[in-house]
């Protein structure tokens, strides 16, 4: 009997083992691309690298432009993604009605989320470059990446407001409230958690993305910054750099892993250290929010 | 108990009513009186609190719902299931309290000035007024007066459904709808809530759904007893609990049945 059940358990072990290997694999390669460029870029890390524009010298060369660059582009891309995806969301999860168009736009939706991101470029080159005049701008490429980003916010604004539970609408019409009232109310303050999640994971997402930005045709070396928004002289603020030329991280590395000197491929792990850590931060910053929004909710 | 000739507040016509093919409701006709206390009572599924819920047009927020016949509101003996009545209207005048306190996760004034925000009340000192009100009205101010700007859920779950009576009140309505409002409530919170029950009855007509029988007995001035869709017994909470004219009734009542 008890060899009977040791055997049975060797399985336990197997699979155990079998596992963790799986684990592993996928843990260890991730810490060893990041520590391989921490050690070559680590060091190249300086106030002198987030304040200077590229340039022909790789010594002198920093992020500058780029960090600016990726910033504004995420402000624009969240400013157009979170209104959008939101008033879809909201309106799929509460307003649509429940048939078959619904339905196609449900999958489509879903759909889109897997649509490779360079097709997302080809469009906005037509359309937001050429049709619409708007150049090789940071305008384009925030809607671009608004456009990417669109369905994982919808996505999150659906599930963040079905996790509501439906005695709450009902307690809100039974006292007469309209279903905008409804929306405004409850399910948008009580969803804000998973949709700002849904966000900034979308946002962390569209960060790193290179494909789209370089079809719009980002440029590789700015040595200036947009104009900035706030203006000396009223009206005070300025929105000329939207339209300014620009460049972002993934494209400023890019650029870099292309030179044929190392101290470049240096500069190249060292931005990509610091993209990680962008990443990782609005990663964070969207966990802890939802725990602390979160926990004011209960039903 | 019932003395005088009591006036009908709502009264029920041939209701039938469909979700989608299935019929819950069979030509339901009984009145319900003004600033009394009628009881629903029946086993599961007999379509009570599907009833209950046409008083508000609750069924109207879920597709493939529709009513047939009558429910007339005294005094302007409007029909609140015509199809040009906005469900909205008639909700601003029939209040419902729910099966599970449902406060919202707010704090405990604006629960209850909730209603009268939704009606555009914007004035602060006319909301404190009545929502003080209210929750004095629902027996909770005494306990909650020194915590208004608290979560709702720090309340106890019987302190929550009188915060839920209280919201219901704030925007003072002809008929008030309680579905089985003490299911989910402890001896103590339940008696609590029906007291206040009893008190409520002199200024606003009460229609709950009940399980319990006992309950149905305590606080009713008329009971109804509904068994698949059918209206079977209509009649003064008394009489039909010592004399029902219906075997059906009786073998419920005595529970030989359900």
């Amino acid at each position: 009997m008890k060899h009977l059940v040791k055997r049975r358990k060797r399985w336990d072990t197997i699979f155990a083992l079998a596992g963790l290997l799986a684990l592993m694999l996928g843990v260890l390669t991730f810490a060893a691309l990041f520590i391989d460029m921490a050690l070559d870029g680590g060091a190249r890390l300086s106030w002198d690298f987030f304040t200077s524009y590229p340039s022909r010298r790789a010594g002198q060369a920093g992020i500058l432009s780029a960090w600016v660059g990726s910033t504004l582009v995420m402000l624009t891309t969240a400013f157009f993604a979170v209104p959008l995806g939101v008033a879809a969301g909201v309106y799929l999860e509460e307003y649509a009605p429940k048939n078959w168009v619904t339905d196609i736009i449900e999958i489509n939706i879903t759909n889109l989320a897997g649509v490779p991101s360079i097709v997302y470029g080809l469009l906005a080159l037509g359309l937001f470059v050429y049709q619409f005049g708007f150049g090789q701008s940071i305008l384009s490429a925030g809607l671009t990446l608004a456009l990417l980003i669109l369905p994982v916010v919808i996505v999150a604004t659906r599930e963040a407001i079905r996790s509501i539970p439906q005695v709450i609408r009902e307690g809100s019409y039974a006292l007469g409230a309209t279903q905008w009232q409804t929306v405004r109310y409850h399910l948008l303050p009580y969803s804000s958690a998973g949709i700002l999640t849904g966000v900034i994971i979308g946002m962390a997402r569209a960060i790193g993305e290179t494909a789209p930005i370089i079809t719009i045709g980002a440029l590789t070396f700015i040595a200036f910054l947009p104009p900035s928004p706030v203006q000396a002289d009223p009206p005070f603020l300025s929105f000329e750099w939207l339209f300014s030329p620009f460049t972002v991280m993934p494209i400023q590395m890019f650029n870099w892993t292309s030179r044929p000197e190392a101290a470049f491929l240096t500069n190249a792990a060292a931005a990509g250290l610091v993209l990680v850590f962008m990443t990782l931060a609005m990663n964070g910053l969207a966990i802890w929010l939802r725990y602390r929004l979160r926990r004011t909710l209960k039903w | 108990m019932v003395s005088e000739n009591p006036m009908p507040k709502a009264e029920a016509k041939k209701l039938d009513f469909f979700y989608g093919d299935f019929r819950a409701l069979n030509g339901i006709s009984m009145n319900v009186y003004e600033r009394k206390v009628t009881a629903l009572i029946g086993p599961s599924g007999c379509g009570k609190s599907t009833f209950l819920r046409c008083f508000n047009r609750m069924h109207d927020l879920y597709p493939g719902n529709r009513y047939q016949g009558e429910i007339v509101l005294q005094p302007d003996n409007a029909n609140l299931l015509a199809p040009d009545v906005d469900p909205i209207e008639v909700r601003m005048r029939i209040g419902m309290v729910f099966q599970k306190p449902n406060p919202f996760p707010k704090s405990v004034f604006e629960n209850v000035a909730y209603g009268l925000r939704v009606r555009g009340e914007g004035s602060r000192r006319r909301l404190e007024e009545k929502v003080e009100q209210a929750l004095q009205d629902a027996a909770l101010w005494e306990e909650v007066k020194d915590r208004l700007h608290q979560p709702a859920y720090n309340l106890s779950g019987g302190q929550q459904q009188r915060l839920c009576i209280a919201r219901a009140l704030a925007t003072d309505p002809e008929l008030l709808l309680f579905d089985e409002p003490t299911s989910a409530l402890d001896p103590i919170a339940t008696a609590s809530i029906e007291e206040l029950m009893h008190d409520l009855k002199q200024r606003v007509t009460i229609l709950i759904v009940t399980h319990n029988m006992q309950q149905a007995a305590r606080v009713s001035d008329f009971t109804a007893y509904m068994y698949l869709g059918h209206l079977i017994e209509f009649g003064v909470t008394d009489e039909l609990f010592i004399k029902p004219k219906m075997k059906q009734t009786e073998d419920y009542i005595t529970g030989r049945f359900g």
